[in-house]
């Protein structure tokens, strides 16, 4: 008998299924795998390091930044844990208005996944349909904070601005339009047999398994664990808004699919209660201390002028302790963990990125299939490298 | 209160030799134990009070603010019960070091990894203490904090010249 060697492949990091710079080494017995390296850090910023050299207020711009297929999830969770920090009470004008906007980027971050994932296993079509619905998003996004990716809107105490007239017609168009456009991609996919091919009995983690190896999100209710920190522990009045919580069976990739368009469908449900819920009011609160002034006051008076000078140059001092807040981010649990000394600058600020624990996960569920299968696996686990590598 | 968190009154209960401190602050409640005694009962709180997630490892460096440089903290998640818990432990600049967590929860892996990256901390019985997100032959610890933020060797940034 012949004897045989396994075979080490590099996969990454330039390519187009590693979803970014994702380097994967694998060991194969012929297609199978063996084992998986993954090598991660080729966009580390060092975020982290950053925010010890900046007040509160600076570190805002650095967040949009880490997971940039959901922005305003990662600005939401950082103002949160600072708010939690300060104290400080956010008026419900501005609470609904983040709510429509996280869910929107809920929406902006699973289109994405979903055009990226269908891409990478052959379906072409609903990358162009997904990719046709985010634009929408992208121009909601425009239209209130002037860009489409790095948004910066939210504020400690609130907004940065109230949102334009047009906002509530444009979101509303969206979301009458959306359940429609997910029947689409349902309608190419879910029935597909090629799709189901690729898609059941794939990468399968057992619940068990995946709380073990610190699975959040999707990914985690995918394998049946009913758990999603918006209903368990609610944040930014989510306990207000009626949704369900979608949970899988097979613990597959299949189920994970559906779990996330379901999802999709819950969050165009919330953004309606939401739009409801809107009323007119202050979006920033009454706290000067912590929060910039209103621009009119900035551009016609003095004392706007010298307190927007101070917070933007000094920042504020917050009392010494520690917090930590975690969101559920579309992609899992992402989480803020700042240590104040009593400065206006953090301590430490620790971000917990989804997608770096998530990614973790990787090993377990692709040793000993195919290699066309991990393919399928980085796509479920859907990670953003600009979150892993901070 | 933090004296009647169920996991306080259990761990005073039980390890009251080895808690160092609970503190609540902003209704979240830090215990603070000795390192000796920091996986005995991190398994403890797994098994016993269904603290079955890991939600996040680091460290925070507390260069010439305390006496021990370094505190590791553990956020800890209850799904069942829906609640948190922080548990930290100090570990001195001299011992730079503390046994690994993956026995309890295979997430401690790349967390513990990155947290000897970037502080340096090593973790005893760790199967694959490696580098995760700089390079392999980077020298240093960036979130150290005599760790200069432009990097070693180079000129503070001075600001915009204009």
């Amino acid at each position: 008998m012949a004897a045989t060697e396994t075979m080490t492949l590099n996969m990454g990091p330039q390519h187009p299924s590693t979803h970014g710079v994702l380097r994967l080494v694998l060991e194969l017995d012929g297609e199978v795998i063996v084992k998986v390296t993954p090598h991660i850090g080729f966009l580390h910023r060092g975020v982290e390091k950053l925010s010890e050299y900046r007040t509160y207020h600076q570190i805002l711009p650095l967040t949009d930044r880490l997971d940039y297929l959901a922005p305003m999830s990662n600005n939401l969770g950082y103002i949160l844990s600072v708010e939690k920090l300060m104290a400080v009470e956010v008026p419900e004008r501005a609470e609904t208005i983040r709510i429509i906007m996280a869910e929107l980027t809920r929406l902006e971050s699973h289109l994405v996944w979903l055009a990226c994932h269908a891409l990478d296993i052959g379906a072409m079509t609903v990358f162009i349909y997904a990719f046709r619905e985010r634009e929408t998003v992208m121009e909601i996004y425009e239209l209130i904070s002037g860009a489409r990716m790095t948004s910066n809107f939210f504020r400690v105490g609130g907004l940065s601005q109230d949102v334009p007239e047009d906002f509530v017609k444009k979101v509303s168009d969206f979301i009458d339009v959306m359940p429609g456009y997910l029947d689409q991609y349902e309608g190419l996919l879910t029935t597909n047999p090629i799709w189901l091919k690729r898609t059941v009995g794939n990468g399968v983690i057992s619940a068990e398994d995946a709380i073990d190896i610190g699975l959040t999100g999707p990914a985690l209710r995918g394998s049946g664990v009913d758990w999603d920190l918006r209903r368990d522990n609610p944040y930014c009045g989510y306990d207000k808004y009626q949704f369900k919580v979608p949970t899988g069976e097979n613990c597959d990739t299949f189920d994970r699919y559906k779990v996330r368009l379901i999802e999709m469908r819950e969050a165009c449900k919330i953004v309606r209660q939401a739009l409801d819920r809107l009323k007119p009011g202050p979006v920033l609160a009454d706290c000067p201390q912590v929060c910039y002034p209103p621009k009119e006051n900035v551009y016609n008076s003095i004392e706007g002028l010298i307190h927007h000078f101070k917070i933007a140059s000094e920042g504020f001092a917050a009392p010494e302790g520690e917090v930590y807040q975690g969101v559920e981010a579309p992609k899992g649990e992402l989480g803020f963990y700042i240590v104040s000394d009593g400065g206006n600058k953090p301590e430490r600020l620790r971000i917990r990125p989804p997608s770096f624990v998530n990614l973790q996960a990787i090993e377990q569920m692709s040793v000993g299939t195919m290699i066309a299968d991990l393919v399928a696996v980085i796509g479920t686990l859907d990670i953003v490298l600009g979150e892993i590598d901070r | 209160m933090a004296e009647n968190n169920r996991a306080v009154l259990k761990l005073k209960e039980k390890f009251a030799a080895s808690i160092i401190d609970v503190v609540e602050f902003r209704g979240e409640v830090t215990v603070t134990v000795a390192k000796n005694a920091i996986i005995e009962i991190l398994s403890f709180l797994k098994k016993s009070l269904q603290y079955n997630l890991l939600t996040d490892l680091t460290a925070v460096d507390y260069l010439g603010k305390k006496e021990e440089r370094f505190m590791m903290v553990y956020q800890l998640y209850s799904i069942p019960n829906k609640d948190r818990l922080r548990i930290k432990t100090p570990v001195s600049e001299v011992d730079c070091t503390i046994p690994t967590a993956i026995p309890v929860w295979k997430t401690a892996n790349w967390l513990e990894r990155e947290v000897f990256d970037l502080f340096g901390i090593t973790f005893g019985g760790h199967p694959d203490l490696r580098r995760i997100l700089m390079t392999d032959d980077w020298v240093g610890h960036p979130l150290r904090k005599d760790y200069p933020l432009q990097g070693p060797d180079r000129e503070p940034y001075k600001g915009r010249l204009s």
